[in-house]
């Protein structure tokens, strides 16, 4: 079999293996808590004045474990809720009982990916240009300070950064808000003061995502820049007389860009983790929050969904980069054809 | 220098700066290459041989440091002369009038380009505009005499033998018809079938180009089959230059003797010997002639006086107080 | 016990001799040593128990009786956070200890015997770094309604840290197993642990040390986002809980800029110290064993 249909092949049954070591232990967790859901649900109505008699109780206690799938022996319970995870039912939330989590997922779920790909995006191509000029200049002083910047500014965690920038743009500098983005209702448009008021509230997330990525984009193609322009084909390059640019361009970018985008696949589950609290210290409308919401309420079935999703997210999203790296690098697609 | 010479130096001293000192590595060196020849320089590793090489292209990086004396290259008619003052005149000269195939030639290509690509890094040198088929026209008739096949200009390095690598370094290093080559062990790493066929591709070459080929190697085999004068340098100095059958049926020098001795003969099953010792410390070199304390003929003169490097017979030179043959 | 002490004796000698030659890790070191020594020292000169309330007047901006302030708990900022710090440490050192010594072992393990041991252990590694830990981690800490264990917090960091390490030493050892000296040590008779224990581990030294710095980092950082979050263990004094303290009583919102600024600035210092060291240390490996 060729070498890359294996590659693929393989990938795949590890994602799918991941995905599913993932789903079971959202699953399996919250079956050690010492909370059941359904008397929580149950004793909020009758806290309400509402008086049930013991055969409502019965049928409305049934038709919630039905509801939550809790009905059944635990094999039943991991089947159905495998397969519902699957075709994305994560079932219905407790704390804003009866809607769906999938609904309010749906509606979270937008903005966090608005907020991650472009900061990721973003951040990943500039961090590498200017860690390719940095390296390949190294003594230069300019090259140094980028490289004292991304020290002083990789290492510090997403919420701590974002509380630097609320202390200096909020309480400093009343720039923006201090508390989060109610401004952003939910009617979502195409109009001027819509847009205008996601970016006014997306500003400093984006921003805090963003530096800390390009702190170690640069970090790391610098050092990667470094290593290679000490290869033979690098020196070759320079002692054909080459042309500087055609020299960064196409014998050390090519090069660099390979183990970029593999450390790319390997730092989404932190940059996606960083995301999701940057956007709880903002009131950012995105997965975050809802993670705040249910981590206060105790929803466990928000949490799981939550949970669930982040994992596949993050897997599709590094599968997908994977399998597209054979088509870049040279050596893996060409690599049966042997003159 | 005379219009027959091509490249030449004047007391070239050139070291590495180190903090324990100045590693001598090239020391005081002046020889002539004439232009139509194969020129092979040979001693043995740590020698100097690989940085004077360097030296003569004009590849000059900390610690290296181009210490003092002259490079002369003669080209069109033209002179030019190369002090440690304006080494970057050499630069204007590289990949148009001298080349340089480096030492591994297996990892000299870019693993993510097409050869043709690479090709076509170089024309773009000299001329901006110039079409792919052109390019592609002027590298096939090359690629023929080399040996090469046409798949090979659309191919990506991993997928070529290492022999086929290496030939296609030589015709990246001379589709531009240079006046000198310069080539560092340009055979290392390969097994010996694969070997010849390099050293006939390189002859072939220097025949049809009618430039200067300067060669670069430990392995005395190679300069006898390759080279038309060879140059014995030990610890950084010249031991001796002459014509190769001269050097190879009569060797002056105790050290190029003890080297061709080491040779293994057809039919000779005699035991090889190998030279008792090992090569001083460039840091720190012995005084007088570098060789006298291997030397089985060595008097207190050598230990004391550096012998000059004095013409023998014709075109034979030899830097030794006792050399074991006189005209 | 001499030959340890020696061991011990030269091992200092060189790192002297390092911390000379590299600024990063001078640095790196100087304010590491300080925020051990406040971590580590002080707090058994303190006059007030940290998970106590209402030791002190509230709300006081620092001044000299109270040099970093007060919270609006009524407790000292000072003395707090040597106490924070420790705790901080304290979590962030066990995790990576653990995690370091399970992550080298398999590594070491996976890259020398390989075959099956190997496959299963990549394996394993890449869907532990492949998921991501975060939601997982609240949602666990979520579950026990914040009153988790701060053990149990550890656990759990440690199951999803070893396979950075792993992975790294074994491809350390993949590569090295081909470098003659170890086939050379191999043919002299000397038994595979006797190799590893001579030949392979000080040549890999500096990286499972850096890997080990690092960890250090990520369990301390993971502690205490979770812990602004409000999902570690709050009476325990932590740098993560001053955090979240402080965002509960609307520091910020109120004007009490230092009570926000003294765990986050200290989480800055520690955090850029520590990765200091960890780059001094990974670089001294990239160049193939040790810089000059």
């Amino acid at each position: 079999m060729k070498a890359s249909v294996r590659y693929i092949i393989s990938r795949i049954v590890s994602y799918i293996i991941t995905v599913w070591i993932g789903l079971t232990i959202c699953f399996i967790l919250p079956r050690f808590v010492p909370i059941d859901p359904i008397t929580v649900i149950l004793s909020r109505v009758t806290a309400m004045g509402a008086y049930m008699d013991p055969e409502t109780y019965q049928k409305m206690r049934e038709t919630l474990l039905h509801i939550f799938g809790l009905e059944g022996s635990f094999q039943e319970q991991y089947f159905s809720f495998l397969s519902k995870a699957i075709t994305g039912d994560f079932g219905i939330s407790i704390t804003v009982f009866p809607s769906k989590v999938n609904d309010l997922i749906a509606r979270a779920l937008p903005w966090t990916i608005l907020l991650l790909a472009t900061t990721t995006l973003i951040s990943w191509i500039f961090g590498n240009i200017i860690g390719l000029l940095a390296g390949y200049y190294r003594d230069r002083k300019i090259s140094k300070a980028l490289q004292f910047f991304a020290i002083s500014v990789y290492p510090i965690p997403y919420y701590v950064m974002a509380l630097i920038f609320v202390f200096i743009f909020c309480y400093l500098f009343r720039i923006f808000p201090l508390l989060g983005s109610k401004g952003i209702g939910f009617e979502v448009s195409l109009s001027f003061e819509f847009i205008s008021s996601v970016i006014y509230h997306s500003f400093l997330p984006a921003l805090t995502l963003f530096v800390i990525n390009l702190g170690w984009w640069i970090l790391s193609m610098r050092a990667l820049t470094i290593n290679i322009s000490e290869e033979d084909y690098v020196k070759f390059a320079e002692i054909k007389g080459l042309d500087k640019r055609i020299i960064l361009n196409k014998y050390i970018f090519r090069n660099a860009l390979l183990p970029q985008i593999t450390q790319l696949t390997m730092a989404l589950s932190t940059i996606f983790s960083g995301a999701i609290l940057t956007e709880f210290i903002f009131s950012y409308p995105g997965l975050g929050q809802l993670l705040w919401m249910a981590v206060s309420s105790s929803d466990i079935y928000l949490l799981m969904g939550i949970t669930s999703l982040s994992v596949i997210a993050v897997s599709t999203a590094a599968l997908v980069i994977d399998l597209i790296y054979p088509l870049l690098d040279p050596r893996i697609r060409y690599e049966a054809k042997q003159i | 220098m005379s219009g027959d010479y091509i490249l030449g130096t004047e007391n070239l001293k050139a070291y590495y700066e180190t903090r324990h000192g100045y590693v001598k590595a090239v020391d005081n060196i002046s020889f002539l290459v004439k232009s139509n020849e194969i020129f092979g320089i040979c001693g043995e590793s740590g020698c100097g041989k690989s940085t004077l090489m360097k030296v003569l292209y004009g590849i000059i990086e900390p610690p290296l440091k181009f210490i003092s004396g002259q490079i002369s290259i003669n080209i069109d008619g033209k002179e030019i002369s190369i002090q440690n003052t304006n080494v970057n005149e050499i630069k204007k000269l590289w990949w148009k009038d001298i080349s340089y195939i480096p030492q591994s030639s297996m990892s000299v290509l870019n693993p993510t380009r097409k050869i043709e690509d690479q090709f076509i890094d170089i024309f773009k040198k000299w001329h901006k505009k110039i079409s792919r088929r052109k390019i592609r026209k002027l590298i096939r008739k090359n690629f023929d005499a080399l040996g090469l096949p046409r798949e090979a200009l659309s191919s990506y390095p991993h997928q070529l033998s290492g022999g086929m690598r290496q030939r296609i370094v030589i015709s990246m290093a001379t589709i531009h018809n240079p006046k000198i080559v310069y080539a560092d062990e340009p055979t290392t790493a390969l097994d010996v079938v694969v070997q010849r066929g390099i050293l006939e591709v390189i002859k072939e070459l220097q025949k049809k180009l009618n430039n200067t080929f300067v060669i670069v190697t430990h392995d005395m085999g190679i300069h006898y089959q390759l080279s038309h004068r060879i140059m014995v340098m030990y610890a950084g100095k010249i031991c001796e230059i002459g014509e190769t059958d001269d050097i190879f049926q009569n060797s002056a020098h105790p050290y190029t003797a003890l080297l061709i001795e080491s040779l293994p003969r057809l039919g000779d099953k005699s035991e090889r010997k190998s030279i008792e010792g090992s090569p001083p410390s460039l840091l720190d070199p012995p005084k007088g002639c570098r060789f006298h304390t291997r030397c089985p003929y060595a008097t207190q003169e050598c230990a004391e006086k550096e012998p000059p490097l004095t013409e023998i017979w014709h075109d034979h030179y030899v830097a030794c107080f006792h050399p074991l043959k006189t005209k | 016990m001499r030959k340890i002490k020696k061991r011990l004796a030269s091992a200092l000698r060189n790192f002297t001799f390092l911390l000379m030659s590299d600024v990063k890790l001078l640095i790196g070191t100087t304010v590491f040593v300080v925020l051990v020594v406040l971590g580590f020292i002080f707090p058994h000169f303190s006059p007030y128990n940290p998970k106590r309330w209402n030791q002190v007047p509230r709300d006081i901006p620092p001044c000299w009786k109270y040099p970093l302030g007060t919270t609006s708990l009524g407790q000292d900022l000072f003395w707090l956070l040597t106490f924070a710090l420790q705790n901080s440490l304290i979590l962030g050192i066990t995790v990576a200890t653990i995690s370091t010594f399970v992550g080298v072992l398999l590594g070491l393990l996976a890259g020398y015997k390989g075959g099956y041991l190997d496959r299963a252990l990549t394996f394993l590694s890449d869907i532990f770094i492949a998921i991501p830990s975060f939601p997982i981690l609240v949602m666990l800490a979520a579950l026990f309604l914040g009153r988790i264990h701060i053990l149990m917090l550890a656990a759990v960091l440690c199951l999803f840290n070893w396979p950075w390490p792993a992975k790294q030493v074994r491809s350390m050892i993949l590569s090295l197993r081909e470098r003659t000296f170890i086939e050379t040590a191999s043919f002299s008779g000397f038994g595979t642990i006797e190799i590893i224990l001579k030949e392979v581990i000080p040549l890999i030294s500096p990286w499972i040390f850096a890997n080990f710095i690092n960890t250090v980092l990520v369990a301390i950082g993971a502690e205490a986002g979770l812990a602004t979050i409000g999902v570690s263990s709050l009476e325990e004094a932590t740098l993560g809980t001053m955090i979240y303290w402080a965002l509960r009583y609307q520091a910020m919102f109120r004007g009490h800029w230092w009570w926000i600024s003294v765990p986050v600035v200290t989480i800055v210092i520690l955090f850029i110290a520590l990765f200091l060291i960890y780059m001094s240390f990974s670089e001294m490996f990239s160049i193939g064993g040790y810089k000059k």
